[in-house]
């Protein structure tokens, strides 16, 4: 009887497990001192998540017929900061994921040196392992806190020509990478025509404090607000329009090989204050910034 | 009274130990980031500096404690705190200037900025016990009150802090808000301890 009943309720969770299992299939974990990863396939679309739930916020996507298509619009806007300035020589990414950004820059600014500073170890093996992460001479990964790298890139005099943050997640912002103090350690790691382009948040009350926080240390910037909200900056004056459409028409074959136009995205940035005036500033000594995301 | 005294030193003494644990990872992270070597330095140091202050404070139960005594160390524990709003940067940048490594930068500043809170916040409670005991047979009972008072407010300063402070003070402004308070707990105390009839206690 007992028997028959465990046998029944066996019965019962096979059957509803299964249909989750044949959309999205979990290839692999990875253990972490952080949190685990996971790599999922949805039917040829290969996914790092942090979560173990199907459905969980994935951090990058790779379609495995197309693994040049950008699945996400995010890393096409990130991307296209190339046009603020098209040939950088010295790139910095803070935050690897699955390596979207590194690997398509290693081919869209193939003279460029470019490092990545990834704090989780396990994250760069999973990122080589299934996503086609490749390093070389010409793309380093250091494995540290992208504030002390860059700490120590500013100590040592370093300059690099495109910096891009992308560190955040869905439910967890490193605070100390969204501070006045930092963007003002990464401005002094910029060349003077050097480009930001950082990968935040578009709802939330986070909004108007991180636009604050921008303004402060950078003054205008080009604000580029779809799903995620992407904030193009520099250390002077912001390139032009006329000069972006320029170099965005010497990049127009990349863009498109990706699936995007040049029409598409030059409309995305603005340079309008959506903040109000009066909004507090982030600093190391003021920096609530996962209290006021859940918001 | 007296009772009431020993209890509420114990209960802010908890509450000040967790809250600037808390407050130091915040203090650390600009310089050497909030990797799971920052917190795990910050942890043992305070664990250590804790375990410490209960020897020592131990050691002082013996010498002829007292209210005023407890109360006195109460104020120094939050009295190391203004050295903390004081130097904690130029710390951080020369400690960043010897080693750039998160792991021995961390401990090293953890040491040099909050050993010596956390080790007087420890010396308290053995000396509040002792004060609190007033039979040997009922000794563990007393020992249990103070710990649920002390570790429950630990709970409190954990959850206020990193819920509600931060969203509203800066970081210097919250080290400002415990000192202020613990030196108002102290002086409660000791007033106590010099007005309410001595009988009540030993």
């Amino acid at each position: 009887m007992r028997l028959l009943s465990a046998l029944g309720l066996i019965a019962v969770l096979a059957l509803a497990a299964a249909p989750s299992q044949a959309e999205v299939k979990t290839l692999h974990s990875e253990r972490s001192v952080y949190r685990n990863i996971f790599v999922t396939d949805d039917d040829g679309l290969r996914c790092l998540t942090f979560r173990r739930f199907a459905g969980g916020h994935r951090q990058t996507c790779m379609r495995m017929s197309d693994p040049n298509e950008l699945v996400f619009p995010y890393a096409k806007l990130m991307l296209g900061a190339l046009t603020l300035n098209p040939h950088p020589k010295r790139i910095l990414i803070v935050g690897l994921g699955g390596g979207t950004l590194p690997t398509n820059l290693s081919t869209m600014a193939p003279d460029a040196a470019i490092e990545v500073v990834e704090l989780d170890p396990a994250v760069v093996k999973v990122a080589k392992e299934f996503f086609n992460f490749k390093t070389g001479p010409k793309l380093t990964v250091h494995t540290e806190d992208g504030r002390v790298f860059i700490k120590k890139a500013l100590k040592n005099g370093e300059h690099y020509d495109l910096i891009m943050l992308d560190a955040f997640e869905d439910d967890y912002i490193p605070e100390h990478l969204l501070t006045k103090e930092f963007l003002t350690e990464v401005k002094g790691i910029l060349t003077p025509d050097g480009v930001l382009a950082a990968n935040t948040f578009s709802s939330s009350k986070l909004y108007p404090y991180e636009s604050a926080t921008y303004a402060a240390v950078f003054g205008e910037f080009y604000n580029l607000a779809l799903a995620n909200r992407i904030i193009w900056a520099q250390p002077g004056k912001l390139t032009d329009r006329a000069t972006m459409r320029m170099n965005a028409e010497t990049l127009a074959p990349e863009f498109e090989k990706r699936g995007y136009t040049v029409n598409w995205l030059l409309v995305v940035p603005s340079t309008e204050r959506d903040w109000p005036a009066n909004t507090r500033i982030l600093t190391d000594q003021y920096s609530p910034s996962n209290l006021l995301n859940g918001k | 009274m007296r009772t009431f005294a020993v209890l509420a030193v114990s209960c802010w003494s908890g509450f000040l130990v967790m809250a600037l644990e808390l407050l130091s990872g915040r203090i650390l992270a600009p310089t050497f980031g909030s990797s799971i070597y920052v917190w795990g330095a910050v942890i043992t140091v305070f664990m250590v500096a804790l375990s410490i202050g209960y020897l020592i404070g131990g050691r002082l139960s013996l010498l002829s404690p007292s209210l005023a005594r407890l109360s006195a160390l109460h104020l120094i524990s939050g009295l190391l705190l203004l050295p903390i709003m004081v130097f904690a940067i130029p710390v951080l940048d020369s400690i960043f200037g010897i080693t750039e490594d998160p792991r021995m930068g961390a401990l090293l500043a953890s040491m040099i900025l909050f050993f010596l809170p956390a080790m007087v916040c420890g010396c308290v409670s053995p000396v509040a016990i002792k004060l609190l005991i007033k039979d040997v047979h009922k000794a563990g009972f007393y020992a249990g009150l103070q710990y649920f008072f002390s570790t429950f407010f630990s709970a409190a300063g954990t959850l206020l802090t990193s819920f509600y402070f931060v969203l509203i003070l800066e970081v210097n402004e919250i080290l400002l808000l415990l000192i202020g308070v613990t030196a108002a707990m102290a002086a409660l105390a000791f007033t106590i301890s010099k007005t309410a009839p001595a009988s009540e206690a030993t």
